[in-house]
């Protein structure tokens, strides 16, 4: 099972049970979970992105067996992003990126989303876009981060072409209908550790491809467990399940 | 596949709504509602309010409410526990159906949604008379963050002033305000309240932070399906770092002695 949506380092407002990287695989390992893509929550708040993108590269060298991959963190608004984007790729040797854009202050149709994409297609470097960390209502006084509008992002990938693209944490503020859509001439896939209500994998795979949904957790922030709950309350057939679990994560990361 | 905690708990389920489930009659819903459960192994589920979203339910929709979950509960009494839809807007229906659902009918609580806020002099006679009638109180609780707090919804803080009121009746702080941090400390003094962790995203620390602070015996599990899975809210129980014998008072024993003292089931 392929975890496409855990985080290393620490969340600033709470300890987390698993946030000590070891702590983090050993969990991950004991719920079934085979490899994890790793994000950095220092990406969301340092301006050292160098720095940031070390230190994950450094802890995901050292787990066991490759179990995680690191995701390097790339902050368009910063200056000399290029570089980080260029070390990541050539130094760190990492698949891909993880975007915040709000976190790190902009808006899809910023021409500088545009040219993150240009260069992440150069590189052939995966992008897996975040829309939001945690629920509005119970985000920390001094941190009111709205969710990422993903209406330009058609409009861009067009523009750019051929972008492997992931929305991670998208279903508490984009509906299925504009999923829907977002997958239409796209290969835009989307996780579920934010996908809710009952049996909603099931119901989800109604409106939007199998192929098109992957298997995240959104751990240590989340409990992991609920995301491998969720495929259990779905009830869905053997060859979705396995789908979902690993072959769509693993053929998007292939195909960048 | 199955979780490595899979059918090693009993779990009562304190928090469910028909409202959202596929079905052309309430017994319909019930059912799909419990098929899903079963994939759980939730062995009895809690009913509140499933035929309307209105904030403010006149008294017609409070009585229309509570007859269909009365009709929903009725194949399945022995898995399925009603609780009472009453509203400080309407005090004297409210006692109405407190008499009709819980004294002399099969339903084992109340509910308090966001018609009005739980400090308001109103509930003293709702509370009055469902103390005496030995039914489980829960109140809905939210510290909003972002604004959208409606003009009747209740923090825990709310709560909490109406537990002050009769510190001889238990209440249950439901969601444990959202904002999990302010409201299990709103309510930490009060050793009549416990809090249920349904209805908010699987945030980890939750459960262990509940535990810490009120011990086990107060806090309970609950997912508020069908808005929420299941799967997000068993997660806050069993990813959680507690022991198996807390695990099991949340998932089941603490709401069970709750119930057990309204007379309504068999030990
Ligand atoms: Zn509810």
């Amino acid at each position: 099972m392929i975890d496409t949506n855990v985080y290393l380092e620490r969340w600033p407002f709470r300890r987390l049970t698993a946030d000590d990287s070891e702590q983090l695989v050993a969990t991950l390992k004991a719920l079934g979970i085979t490899q994890a893509w790793a994000g950095s929550f220092d990406g969301l708040f340092h301006r050292d992105i160098g720095g940031v993108n070390e230190r994950l590269s450094q802890k995901c060298r050292e787990s066991d067996d490759g179990f995680l991959i690191p995701f390097g963190t790339v902050n368009p608004t910063l200056p000399d992003w290029e570089d980080d984007l260029r070390r990541i790729d050539e130094e760190f040797q990492m698949p891909g990126i993880r975007l915040h854009p709000a976190y790190h202050g902009y808006m899809l149709d910023d021409s500088r989303f545009a040219e993150l994409l240009r260069f992440a297609n150069d590189r052939s470097l995966a992008v897996q876009l975040v829309v939001g960390m945690e629920d509005e209502r119970t985000q920390h006084t001094l941190h009111r981060i709205p969710s990422v509008d993903l209406s330009p992002l058609k409009a861009v990938l067009k523009e750019v072409g051929g972008t492997q693209i992931m929305i991670l944490n998208a279903f508490r503020s984009v509906s299925v209908a504009q999923a829907v859509e977002l997958t239409l001439d796209t290969s835009i896939h989307f996780d579920i550790a934010m996908l809710e209500g009952i049996a909603g994998a099931g119901k989800l795979i109604e409106s939007l491809p199998a192929e098109r949904i992957v298997f995240g957790t959104h751990a240590p922030l989340f409990y992991p467990d609920s995301a491998i709950l969720k495929l259990i309350e779905s009830g869905l057939p053997e060859a979705i399940l396995l789908k979902l679990k690993a072959e769509n994560a693993a053929n998007w990361l292939a195909n960048r | 596949m199955n979780h490595p905690l899979h059918a090693k708990f009993g779990i009562w389920d304190l928090h469910c709504h028909l409202l959202g489930i596929p079905g052309r009659t309430p017994e319909e819903k019930m059912a799909g509602l419990l098929e899903i459960a079963d994939r759980h192994q939730i062995e009895r589920l809690c009913l509140f309010f499933s035929s309307t979203w209105a904030k403010n339910p006149t008294a017609d929709e409070l009585r229309t409410d509570n007859d269909y979950v009365i009709q929903a509960m009725s194949h399945w009494s022995d898995r399925v526990l009603g609780f009472c839809y009453v509203s400080p807007e309407h005090v004297e229906a409210s006692l109405d159906e407190v008499e009709r659902c819980v004294v002399n009918g099969p339903m084992v609580g109340i509910k308090l949604w966001v018609a009005q806020r739980a400090d308001a002099g109103e509930l003293d006679a709702i509370i009055d008379k469902a103390s005496k009638a030995k039914a489980v109180i829960f109140q809905h609780t939210w510290f909003k963050q972002d604004g959208t707090q409606t003009p009747g919804e209740s923090t825990p803080l709310h709560l909490a002033a109406l537990a002050r009121r009769f510190p001889d009746t238990h209440f249950i702080c439901g969601h444990a305000g959202g904002q999990w941090e302010l409201g299990i400390r709103a309510i930490r003094g009060l050793p009549n309240v416990s809090v249920e962790l349904a209805g908010s995203d699987p945030t980890a620390g939750f459960t262990e932070m509940a535990v810490r602070e009120l011990g086990a015996s107060r806090v309970i599990f609950g997912s508020d399906a069908a808005g929420r899975s299941f799967a997000s809210q068993l997660a806050k129980v069993y990813g959680a770092a507690i022991s198996d014998s807390d695990r099991q008072a949340i998932f089941r024993d603490n709401l069970r002695t709750l119930v057990l003292g309204t007379g309504k089931i068999k030990a």
